[in-house]
């Protein structure tokens, strides 16, 4: 059904219109004049200034892998975070750990540990899921890179974004 | 005023000129002959007449070419250039306008004067603006007040014209 | 011709296109995005150079680079021909203006014909041809309307610019464009005539006519130069571009030329017309001194940047009108105001003493 838009009935001041254009002026000279004076809040000049300082503790950045305070990967290759993923941007190569080594009871280290960040929806999930404590998402955002293969992020990459995590549970760690 | 200069915008006038009749595409005839007046603005600014000069391309190529543009491009005169040739009517146009030079001709090689030298014109103490002003309001009043009425007459008559049905 | 004439000309044609035109319409667009950036709260260009300083320069480079694409149409001659013709109106006007006074005893104006002004609007009407073969030659829809509406709007706009500039005119009793200015220089601005003269009533009966004539011609000009109120051959929104919508590359920086320049043009005229060309209270011409003479020139070109700053301003306070509203407005109310102005100025002129 076609409705006709009732126009309103101006005065004669309105319709001169010349006042209306004067008031339409003076407020965008306000705003040039506040923005001359500096008083106008602007955006952040992005590369310059970050937010990185201010990004909450929550914030959910990109996933890394983490060491605990010995140096220890935490990472056991269980593969929970690799079935849990979204997207599968997650893929893990376990391998054995040799019995000589300290940590030999946990069995499985990751061989390879990649994360394709053009997958990566930084849902967070691979972090709820794992029960080592190993993968985090950091406050890493701004993730680039030139070619497919430089967005693939490995497991060395990994362990530099995620770098060393203190105050958690090392339930591996040999009872005093 | 340079011989050169003369025979470049009698020459760019003559040849636009055709070029108005010959372009088979309208807007293409439309735009040669805004150059065409042009040149006949050139050739009166020669003459030390801005006045008329500068009106020329004020009026005809500033303004009423732009109307016709304007019409031929809402019309869309596509068809046109691709008619066919009237071969008839163009020779009988063609014979017409000779038929016009040749009188041309032929009254100015009868005209007295035509073959003597005129003394150069001495240069208007006043603008020329200032001289056609004086004279449109003093020998030639009567004639231009019924221009105006003139002009008047088919404002109105435009304005009927265009006027919608009451309803 | 004495070779000094010639000379001492193409030094002024050199000097003013190359040294304060073209450089003045690249930094007005710089100065358009600064300036609209400002109005909306945002910082504009700031990247190239210091404060984006250097901005023309890379969107000149870029422009330049890109791919200069003919649609295959489009009418090629005609095609070709739009920009050149979109940019030599508005820096042909240019010659007539009075740009400054003297400098070192030749006069800064490159042409200072008789009919200044009639020459002004003559090569300015021409300036929609441009527009309209780019419109054409295109051959896609948009642009097309973009022409049809560029010639009817000019053709409108053009009525109430000549009759709202003839009460200056009937003051002046010259169409020269000096004449205009030493009339200023002599008897106050026309924006204001009665400064200087404060107690004479006359003067400030004269000023009501002026200020409609300022108002009008502005509006006119604001139509004639495609600026916002009035952009509607370009209209981004509802026409995608308008008339430069098929065009690349340098064919499209013409256009974006051509509109700059002749708006750098129509401030140079309001400027000349209305707020003394380059006189400004309290300083002598170029006879005084060279120096003198440098400083006309720039007070001149000072209110050309005052001017071009309102039209950016306005330019991003107002939106758009409708096609119908623009005649209306054009044909309905500035060309009646224009025609009652030239009467109430005549009037003025006849009945009350002069000076």
């Amino acid at each position: 059904m076609a409705i006709t838009v009732p126009r309103p009935k101006l005065n004669w001041r309105e319709r001169m219109y010349l006042p209306a254009i004067v008031a339409g002026l003076a407020i965008t000279i306000k705003h040039f004049k506040n923005m001359l004076l500096g008083r106008t809040k602007v955006t952040m000049q992005y590369p310059e200034e970050k937010w990185d300082s201010s990004l909450p503790d929550h914030y959910r950045g990109a996933p890394a892998l983490v060491r605990d305070e010995d140096g220890r990967v935490r990472c056991v290759a269980c593969q929970l975070c690799e079935f849990i993923c979204p997207p599968r941007a997650i893929k893990i190569i376990p391998d054995e750990i040799p019995s000589t080594d300290r940590f030999a009871k946990v069995e499985k280290y990751p061989e390879e540990f990649d994360i394709d960040m053009i997958r990566c929806i930084f849902c967070g999930m691979c972090e709820e899921v794992c029960p080592e404590q190993a993968i985090f998402l950091r406050k890493d955002y701004a993730i680039t890179g030139f070619t497919r293969a430089d967005m693939i992020h490995d497991k060395e990459k990994l362990l530099e974004i995620g770098g060393v995590i203190h105050g958690v549970i090392l339930k591996w760690n040999e009872k005093k | 005023m340079s011989p050169f200069l003369f025979w470049f915008f009698a020459l760019m006038m003559l040849v636009f000129g055709i070029a108005v009749v010959v372009n088979r595409n309208p807007v293409a005839s439309a735009l040669s002959l805004v150059v065409s007046f042009l040149g006949l603005a050139a050739l009166f600014v020669s003459l030390d007449a801005y006045f008329i000069g500068i009106i020329q391309v004020l009026v005809y190529a500033g303004a009423v070419m732009v109307l016709f543009l304007f019409i031929i491009m809402l019309l869309g005169l596509r068809a046109e250039a691709r008619r066919q040739i009237n071969w008839l009517a163009s020779a009988g146009a063609i014979a017409v306008a000779l038929a016009l030079v040749l009188q041309i001709f032929y009254v100015v090689g009868h005209f007295k004067s035509a073959g003597q030298r005129f003394p150069p014109l001495a240069r208007p103490m006043t603008d020329d603006v200032r001289n056609i002003g004086a004279l449109l309001f003093s020998n030639y009043n009567l004639p231009f007040q019924i221009i105006g009425v003139l002009v008047l007459v088919a404002t109105i008559g435009v304005i009927l014209l265009s006027r919608r049905e009451p309803r | 011709m004495d070779s000094f004439l010639i000379i001492t000309s193409l030094l002024k044609i050199v000097g003013i296109l190359f040294v304060v035109i073209l450089p003045m319409v690249s930094y007005a667009v710089y100065a358009e995005r600064k300036v609209s950036a400002a109005i909306q709260d945002r910082l504009g260009p700031n990247r190239v150079g210091p404060a984006g300083l250097f901005q023309p320069i890379a969107d000149m480079l870029k422009l330049l680079l890109k791919e200069d694409f003919t649609p295959r149409t489009a009418n090629t001659f005609y095609y070709w021909l739009a920009p050149c013709l979109a940019v030599m109106p508005a820096i042909i006007t240019i010659a007539v203006v009075p740009f400054g006074s003297t400098l070192l005893g030749v006069p800064m104006v490159i042409a200072d014909v008789n009919i200044g002004i009639l020459f002004v609007f003559a090569i300015a009407s021409l300036g929609v041809y441009g527009i309209v073969l780019a419109g054409w030659a295109s051959n896609s829809k948009y642009p097309f309307l973009g022409g049809i509406r560029s010639s009817s709007q000019m053709i409108s706009y053009e009525l109430s610019l000549g009759l709202a500039v003839i009460p200056v005119f009937l003051l002046v009793g010259s169409l020269r464009l000096t004449s205009v200015v030493q009339y200023q220089i002599e008897h106050g601005w026309f924006i204001a005539p009665f400064v200087g003269d404060w107690l004479n009533p006359w003067k400030w009966l004269l000023a009501v006519p002026m200020i409609i004539s300022f108002v009008v011609f502005v509006i006119a000009i604001f139509a004639e130069t495609n600026r916002l109120p009035f952009d509607l051959p370009e209209a981004e929104q509802e026409l995608a571009g308008g008339y430069h919508t098929e065009y690349s590359s340098m064919k499209f920086a013409l256009f974006f030329l051509g509109e700059y320049a002749a708006m750098i043009t129509g401030s140079a005229i309001i400027a000349t017309l209305f707020f003394g060309g380059w006189h400004f209270p309290g300083i002598p011409d170029g006879s005084h001194g060279w120096i003198f003479g440098l400083i006309n020139i720039a007070v001149f070109f000072a209110k050309v940047a005052a001017l071009i700053f309102v039209f950016m301003w306005v330019r991003w306070t107002l939106p758009r009108f409708r096609y119908d509203q623009l005649m209306r407005l054009g044909w309905l109310f500035f060309f009646e105001i224009a025609l009652v102005n030239i009467f109430i100025v005549a009037a003025i002129l006849a009945y009350l003493p002069n000076k």
